[in-house]
């Protein structure tokens, strides 16, 4: 066990746990958030995704000792339920879900491709939710939710 | 918060703890409605079982069908809006809560709708509440009820008079029987049901505040993690818990029988308890090889069902002036949700709670209360949503090993699956082998139809008595539900075709009764159902979609043979004035031309393009749908690339336009992922797709094709299911447009490029033949 300070959603907090254990799980048990979840430990599905240094990292593979002061944004990072960030507001607009599990990857993987690249197209959209999977296959409402945001964001 | 929720559960079975949108919130008792009764008190037959009004005007309603992405918790709350008159969010819905919820089994095969929203249950007791509120409010009011008005929870009287609900019966039980008679609210009077209203728990959702289970904490909660087999039937041979010495945290290393797990204070330290466990095990038998097994599943003793036998099948097809045969297989594909499974289970001396994202609360409680050695009524499981689970993915396994875990140690434990433990044991859906012959007359007519199919069959829903039909039970030493070996009886009473065995053509014919959407009289259709290597149970669509598949795609080859457009060619065959709804209705929506398949015009350039359509009566007669798919293929590489999708839709009254638009594209989309791309894969000893490298799902960079929908909506028919629906028709609607574009046909998912090159290869050789 060691004492860690992170900065998560703009707060910070001192954990103590084994340095290994990986930030999913800290996020999860440690800081009690739900945005970020368990889907495949690997790094192949998305449902774990944070946002850190403006990209996108799989908290389920990444090793707390590494996030060092890095600012962690989880989806319950971005707008509240009384405050939906506009990204979170147009996903809410388009029904863009169903069961849900998977939002974290697909919400603020488009985040932060658009606040890279404003412009983003279609195309290099798509390329970058590559890694991101949906079950319930409500891909098309999700891409309808991203282009309504990426609009209204250039507008 | 958490810590609240022990207390009041340990303290009192008086107060209900509701998991939804936002944060977790614990509601004191009224002093009505099931709130402090003992389960087994809840008696469906008693309004006050499904419904109660507080003091405060709030409508709190109970329900036995669960919501786990599909929309039915919006649907339902809906439904209790419309009939009491009350807006929408005066409405609080508790759903599968053993200790509060009446037990409507499991939540599944498209019954939501059809058991709660035409005349019985959830919708007859809202019904019967309205009345009775309108009775009391007649004695108040002095008037009769023919001069009462109600809107907004508030009875109006002629002459002006007001009373609220809350007023007549707030924190009083009704104590009343549900009423036969009750008179629902017609459809064109509806003003909440039917529309198009956001689902609930979309705010909690998009901003990442929804509880699912994986989310549910209690004080004092260890981790734990399941160390199964390697293999089917493997068994333990020895353990040597010193491998586990060093790992902190650990609290146990639990084994009963061959079930194995571990529990430890945290999830980091459950997982490496659960890598480093040394467990000797002893192999299981070998497996049939994954390319012989269609051939392996024909030869196995199997048991044997008729669903249809006119008896003169061999005769007619011997005069017809043509017999077209094919045979169609299916493989196992995965549930595959993309959150693992997860429970919580807080298991002391006295009782058993679990937090479980089960379809089928009550049903697990039996099964738990057995496991455990409990008193049923010392049991409760109470649903908190998991990841979609399209069917019995590892929600029911991992709340029996969890409750094992929690027993073991004394402590609340939360268990979640690892992605191996959940795609290596989950209840595939099974893998199928469809043979078929039928006779063309010389007016290119269907005048005889035999079908012989082969299902794969291990294990099911554990139901209330047989833990044995998953992983944790067999484990545990119970038995799976196994097919009995056994020749079929001659069929009997009314055609039942549950599993869309018999293709919409049939005319079904049962002892003079015709119970089947078709015309064809010669018919016959024989099930074998043999022993599955795997566990096998309900995916979506469970065996719908297989044999929809095999029967859209021989009936498309039937209209090849005879040169005719696939849509007349389907309607000269249908007497169900529903099928054929839906058909007319989406030949029309995808501006259909009519004209025989393959295209005259292949061209030989590297793309082609083709459409296919097919259509199904959902179980017979829970939703009607009609599907045209239109299709690229790639000649060079074989990569089918599907373009447009329109359905058409007869599922009766929509309860939510949205909810079923959703549900809609959702299972086309799925279900063109399982025509290009999935399948279980196994070697010799074990199951081999075990991750999203090993399973194929098509992920969000896929180029989507577009979806349009139109609804039919026949006047006054019941409601029926429709989440199962349009997914059932999509994987022969791309079949035939593959075989529209190319003239290949394809006859096995899924749809590689490998398959549909070698496909294309085989139709030009025997184009060449000919």
């Amino acid at each position: 066990m060691k004492k860690i300070t992170l900065n998560v959603n703009g707060q910070r907090h001192i954990v103590a746990v084994d340095p290994e254990t990986p930030l999913l799980f800290v996020l999860n048990d440690e800081l009690g958030l739900r945005g970020p979840r368990f889907g495949c430990g690997m790094a192949q599905c998305g449902a774990c995704t944070v946002i850190m240094r403006r990209q996108i990292v799989r908290s389920c593979v990444m090793p707390v000792r590494l996030v060092g002061q890095d600012e962690v944004t989880t989806l319950e990072g971005l707008g509240t339920p009384e405050k939906p960030h506009p990204i979170q507001q147009a996903f809410i607009e388009e029904g863009a879900a169903q069961c849900g599990f998977c939002l974290s990857g697909v919400i603020l993987t488009a985040k932060a491709v658009l606040d890279t690249k404003p412009d983003a197209s279609d195309q290099e959209m798509r390329d970058a939710l590559g890694g991101i999977l949906c079950r319930c296959f409500t891909h098309t409402r999700m891409l309808r939710a991203i282009r309504k945001y990426a609009e209204a964001r250039r507008a | 918060m958490t810590q609240s929720r022990r207390e009041f559960l340990e303290s009192c079975g008086a107060l209900i703890v509701i998991f939804s949108a936002g944060s977790l919130s614990v509601l004191p008792a009224e002093g009505q409605g099931p709130f402090a009764t003992h389960p087994s008190h809840i008696d469906p037959e008693r309004l006050d079982s499904w419904l109660a009004v507080g003091a405060d005007g709030i409508v709190r309603a109970y329900t036995g069908k669960c919501d786990f992405g599909q929309g039915i918790f919006t649907a339902q709350s809906q439904l209790v809006a419309e009939e009491l008159c009350v807006p929408i969010d005066r409405v609080k819905l508790i759903q599968c809560d053993t200790s509060v919820c009446p037990d409507q089994g499991t939540t599944s095969g498209s019954q939501s709708t059809p058991t709660n929203f035409n005349t019985e249950n959830l919708a007859l007791a809202a019904a019967t509440a309205r009345e009775a509120l309108l009775q009391l409010a007649a004695v108040k009011l002095g008037e009769p009820v023919e001069h009462l008005t109600v809107a907004d929870g508030v009875i109006s009287s002629s002459r002006g008079h007001h009373v609220r609900y809350e007023e007549l019966i707030g924190n009083k039980h009704f104590n009343l029987p549900l009423s036969s008679t009750a008179k629902r609210r017609s459809p064109p009077d509806w003003t909440v049901l039917g529309k198009p209203i956001p689902s609930l728990d979309r705010i909690a959702l998009m901003t990442g505040q929804f509880e699912f289970v994986h989310h549910v904490r209690m004080p004092g909660m260890l981790h734990g993690r399941v160390v199964r087999p390697p293999e089917m039937g493997a068994t333990v041979a020895h353990i040597d818990e010193q491998s586990v010495r060093s790992v902190p945290g650990l609290v146990k290393v639990v084994v009963r029988k061959n079930f194995v797990g571990v529990v430890a204070e945290t999830q980091y330290q459950a997982g490496l308890a659960a890598r480093k466990l040394a467990v000797q095990w002893n192999p299981g038998p070998e497996l049939p090889s994954q390319s012989g097994f269609f051939e392996y599943l024909q030869k196995r003793p199997s048991h044997d069902v008729l669903s249809v036998d006119s008896q003169d099948i061999e005769a007619q097809l011997a005069s017809a002036g043509c017999v077209v045969r094919a045979k169609y297989t299916y493989p196992y594909q995965m549930h595959g949700s993309v959150g693992v499974s997860c429970a919580v289970a807080d298991v002391t001396l006295e009782r058993a709670t679990i937090w479980s994202a089960t379809q089928s609360v009550y049903p697990s409680r039996s099964i738990i209360a057995k496991l455990l050695d409990k008193p049923i009524d010392k049991v409760r499981v109470i649903y908190v949503r998991g990841s979609g689970c399209y069917g019995l993915n590892g929600a029911d396994a991992v709340s029996f090993d969890a409750a094992i875990l929690s027993q073991a140690v004394g402590r609340p434990v939360r268990l979640q699956f690892s992605r191996q433990d959940e795609m290596m044991w989950e209840n595939f859906g099974s893998a199928c082998v469809v043979e078929h012959r039928a006779g063309l007359a010389r007016d290119a007519r269907i005048v005889a139809w035999d079908r012989k199919d082969w299902v794969a069959s291990l294990g099911n829903r554990p139901g209330y008595d047989q833990p044995g039909n998953v992983i944790t039970g067999m484990l545990l030493g119970y038995e799976p539900e196994l097919p009995k070996p056994g020749s079929a009886k001659p069929p009997r009473g009314k055609l039942r075709n549950q599993s869309n065995t018999v293709p919409s053509y049939f005319a079904g014919c049962i002892g003079g009764s015709c119970g089947g959407d078709g015309t064809i009289r010669s018919e016959r259709a024989l099930t074998h159902t043999v022993r599955s290597p795997f566990f096998t149970g309900p995916l979506r669509s469970p065996l719908r979609i297989q044999n929809t598949f095999a029967n859209e795609c021989f009936m498309d080859e039937l209209c090849a043979q005879a040169k005719a457009d696939p849509v007349a060619f389907r309607l000269q065959h249908l007497r169900n004035s529903r099928v054929i709804g839906v058909l007319k209705a989406v030949a029309t929506a995808a501006s259909w031309q009519a004209r025989p398949s393959p295209r005259a015009d292949i061209s030989r350039t590297q793309t082609v393009s083709g459409r296919g359509i097919a259509c199904v009566a959902y179980e017979g007669d829970n939703g009607y749908a009609a599907l045209v798919a239109e299709v690229d293929v790639d000649l060079q590489t074989g990569a089918v690339r599907p373009k447009r999708f329109v359905i058409a839709l007869d599922c009766g009254p929509v309860s939510n336009p949205d909810g079923l638009r959703n549900q809609t594209e959702g299972g086309i989309l799925q279900g063109m992922s399982r025509a290009l791309v999935e399948e279980v894969t196994w070697d010799n000893r074990r199951v081999t797709s075990v991750d999203w490298e090993t399973y194929n799902s098509l992920h969000l960079d896929y180029e989507m094709p577009t979806v349009e929908m139109v609804f039919v909506t026949p006047a006054d028919v019941p409601a029926t299911g429709a989440g199962e629906t349009a997914i059932t028709v999509t994987p022969a609607a791309i079949g035939n447009a593959i075989f529209d574009a190319t003239a290949a046909r394809l006859r096995t998912l899924p749809f590689t490029p490998e398959r549909v090159k070698a496909a294309m290869l085989e139709s030009a050789q025997s184009a060449e033949r000919a």
